[in-house]
């Protein structure tokens, strides 16, 4: 029932809002659904509270401590960013960069970009994550691309080839997933691809298919998560479409890409009694963070720098998961969290900071605290929590990753810190001016919702000093799930 | 196999002739036979399905092959047809790398995947597992094919091209995958071309033209 609500409030909101979704109120009718969605996923966790792993829809559909908590954050964050483009949107309309044509559009898309996203975190089915990860590709292709500029396009174009491809890869390694399953489970019923019957069989399942299927299913997930060197498209798509598309892209869809890896890894890692996948995540993890460290320094444009700041998280989650173990599983899970939470609220300020600079390009963009404290303070306090100062959660995650690191693989601690201190210098040094100095900025005809931001902020401060029990609890049990070591 | 009957014969024909198309692509360069041989690649592809399910009596099989006509071989090339028609690209330019040159890439990519498709084929139970091989090399030819040209409506063609090749592979190893995931599969790629098409036409109103060369400025500055 919860589950039902929960998918359908955004497939209802995406078929609304493609009617509705020029008209004056539509941005408001944005955020109900949102909030509907929200609310659904809040009815699922307390279900999933109170009866523990949910099994519906004749298996199709899973709930478990992996996917609750990325069930309510993804509704969450989806839900806060309605409400942040709510002025956002309108003041680009004024600005005249969209019509109200393309605001139909991108409503519809987002709600359906939602949806598909939920698809992916609660299906059962390896098949059908599948279906719904390349439709999220689908849904956000023509977000990418709403301002029509040449570089919008170019965007567009790469992220659609890039990951169709990446996608495809994914599918042939899920192709041969079943054609392992299916020896064991039989081809008549459909249970082959059911993540759950997998999981029961999967140390009878032949070690030599499912590593070469892991091979496929990290390369072509793993272009959707960015890691490197097959993060090209992530940049370009954040920097040139619509800000809130950034906000989701970064801090939702990157976490749902990273899930359908790591579960793919529970399934094969077991069965493989060989430390290939934690190797390969782990290696794919580590060049992400290095790579992004270095390139930060090398941008002008604000969206592009934090797009690489997300290839670099991303990066360090890749790493921390490669390590395995609870520990490290369990600082995975907290900065998936944090990092989601952290970089939509950034990128909601970095988009009213440039709308009233009238320019993404750093330089242009300066003194942000004398007409706007708020956004000014918020860009500040949203890259000190990134960049993993404490008390924020950052900071919890990524020391419990370095200190495991340092026990674990003890090699790979110096290049984490180097990269950390590099990424560190790079973006403070860059978002400094643009906090403090002679101002740039001007007025906006609406104006920006910051609640959201400071929402975030806080829960990620609130997660730095003290995890619920309740969460702590999933996150422990999906570290134990996860396994590894 | 010493004895092998007729049906399966004409099954590894179709797969032979798969790998051909294959070539036969890479080697195009007018983008309206590209499609053509497109649309024979999926109509192919159908009848393999077709024999397949006769010959294992499994009726999802019937289901796929029926959905492989529609969409395959009938309803994306001429969504093709038209977009080259209306967006008038006829030709693509001369590719990265020379025709003779792609075409040994090309063979050197079949020997990689056969040795590729070793360790499935020799697990396989199926009687179509000899046609692994040729699904992975369809889709490594589709994946160059993609690499070495310039006009966006050719990679579109490689794209599915390659497409063509998966599920030439789910076929051949497992006898197609379940239902819901083929349509589930089936609707992305339709709603992936739909996409495209509005894609096209946003390209062209910027650029006046189809050649990726003009996507080509986000770049990291030195």
């Amino acid at each position: 029932m919860e589950l039902l609500l929960l998918l359908g409030m955004p497939a209802a909101g995406a078929v609304t809002l493609g009617f509705l979704g020029a008209r004056r109120y539509a941005p408001e009718l944005n955020a109900v659904f949102g909030s509907g969605t929200f609310l659904a996923a809040c009815a699922l966790t307390a279900r999933v509270i109170r009866h523990g792993n949910l099994l519906l829809g004749r298996e199709q559909f899973f709930i478990d401590p992996f996917n609750v908590f990325l069930v309510t954050l993804t509704a969450f964050v989806g839900f806060t960013t309605s409400l942040f483009a709510r002025p956002y949107m309108r003041v680009e309309m004024e600005h005249g960069r969209i019509t109200a044509g393309r605001l139909r559009l991108y409503h519809s898309m987002y709600q359906l970009f939602t949806l598909t996203m939920l698809v992916a975190l609660t299906t059962n089915n390896m098949g059908l994550l599948w279906v719904a990860m390349e439709a999220a590709t689908l849904s956000t292709v023509l977000l990418v691309t709403l301002y029509r500029t040449a570089a919008s396009l170019e965007a567009g174009w790469k992220y659609f080839i890039l990951c169709g491809v990446g996608i495809a890869q994914a599918l042939f390694g899920t192709i041969l997933l079943y054609f392992a399953a299916e020896k064991v489970l039989g081809a008549e019923g459909v249970t082959a691809l059911l993540w759950t019957h997998l999981d029961a069989v999967k140390t009878q399942l032949e070690p030599a298919v499912l590593a070469l299927a892991f091979v496929f299913l990290l390369v072509g997930y793993g272009t959707k998560v960015g890691l490197a060197p097959l993060h090209n498209w992530l940049p370009d798509a954040h920097a040139e479409g619509p800000t809130p598309i950034s906000a989701v892209l970064s801090g939702l869809l990157l976490n749902v890409a990273i899930y359908a890896v790591i579960r793919c890894k529970v399934l094969v890692e077991g069965p493989l009694q060989s430390a290939l996948p934690s190797r390969m995540l782990m290696g794919f993890g580590l060049l992400s963070v290095v790579l992004a460290a270095f390139f930060l320094w090398r941008q002008r444009d604000i969206k592009r720098l934090f797009a690489y700041s997300s290839i670099e998280h991303m990066g360090i989650i890749a790493f921390a998961f490669g390590m395995g173990g609870p520990v490290a599983n369990f600082a995975a899970l907290l900065h998936m969290t944090v990092h989601s939470l952290t970089k939509s609220a950034i990128f909601f300020t970095v988009g009213h900071a440039a709308q009233k600079a009238g320019s993404q390009l750093m330089d242009d963009i300066r003194g942000l605290i004398t007409l706007s404290p708020t956004i000014g303070w918020g860009l500040m306090v949203g890259s000190l929590a990134i960049l993993g100062m404490p008390p924020f959660g950052v900071f919890a995650s990524e020391f419990l990753i370095l200190t495991t690191a340092m026990k674990q693989q003890p090699w790979a601690t110096p290049i984490l810190v180097v990269a950390l201190g590099v990424a560190f210098a790079a973006i403070f040094g860059r978002v400094q001016p643009m906090v403090f100095g002679e101002t740039s900025a001007r007025r906006l005809p609406h104006a920006p919702a910051l609640l959201p931001v400071f929402t975030h902020l806080a829960i990620v401060l609130v997660l730095g000093l003290y995890v619920p029990p309740y969460l702590a609890q999933w996150y422990r049990a999906a570290a134990h799930l996860i396994g590894g070591r | 196999m010493a004895h092998t009957t007729f049906d399966l014969q004409l099954l590894n024909a179709c797969a032979a002739l798969l790998l051909l198309l294959s070539f036969a692509m890479l080697s195009q360069r007018r983008v309206v036979t590209l499609v053509n041989l497109l649309a024979v690649q999926g109509g192919l592809l159908a009848v393999a399905t077709l024999l397949l399910a006769w010959r294992t009596g499994q009726h999802h099989l019937y289901f796929s092959a029926a959905l492989t006509v529609a969409l395959k071989a009938a309803f994306l090339p001429w969504l093709l047809h038209r977009l080259i028609r209306r967006l008038e690209v006829y030709w693509d330019t001369e590719p990265l790398l020379n025709i003779s040159g792609t075409m040994l890439m090309g063979l050197l990519i079949v020997v990689f995947a056969f040795g590729l498709a070793q360790p499935i084929t020799q697990l396989a139970s199926t009687t179509t597992r000899s046609a692994i091989g040729i699904a992975v090399s369809v889709i490594l030819l589709a994946f160059l094919m993609m690499i070495t040209r310039r006009k966006a409506m050719s990679q579109v063609v490689g794209f599915l091209s390659m497409e063509n090749g998966l599920f030439f592979g789910a076929m051949s190893a497992t006898y197609g995958m379940p239902m819901v995931v083929e349509l589930g599969v089936a609707l992305d790629v339709l709603v992936a071309m739909l996409v495209l098409g509005v894609f096209f036409f946003q390209i062209r109103e910027q650029f006046d033209s189809l050649d990726l060369h003009h996507l080509e400025s986000l770049k990291e500055h030195d």
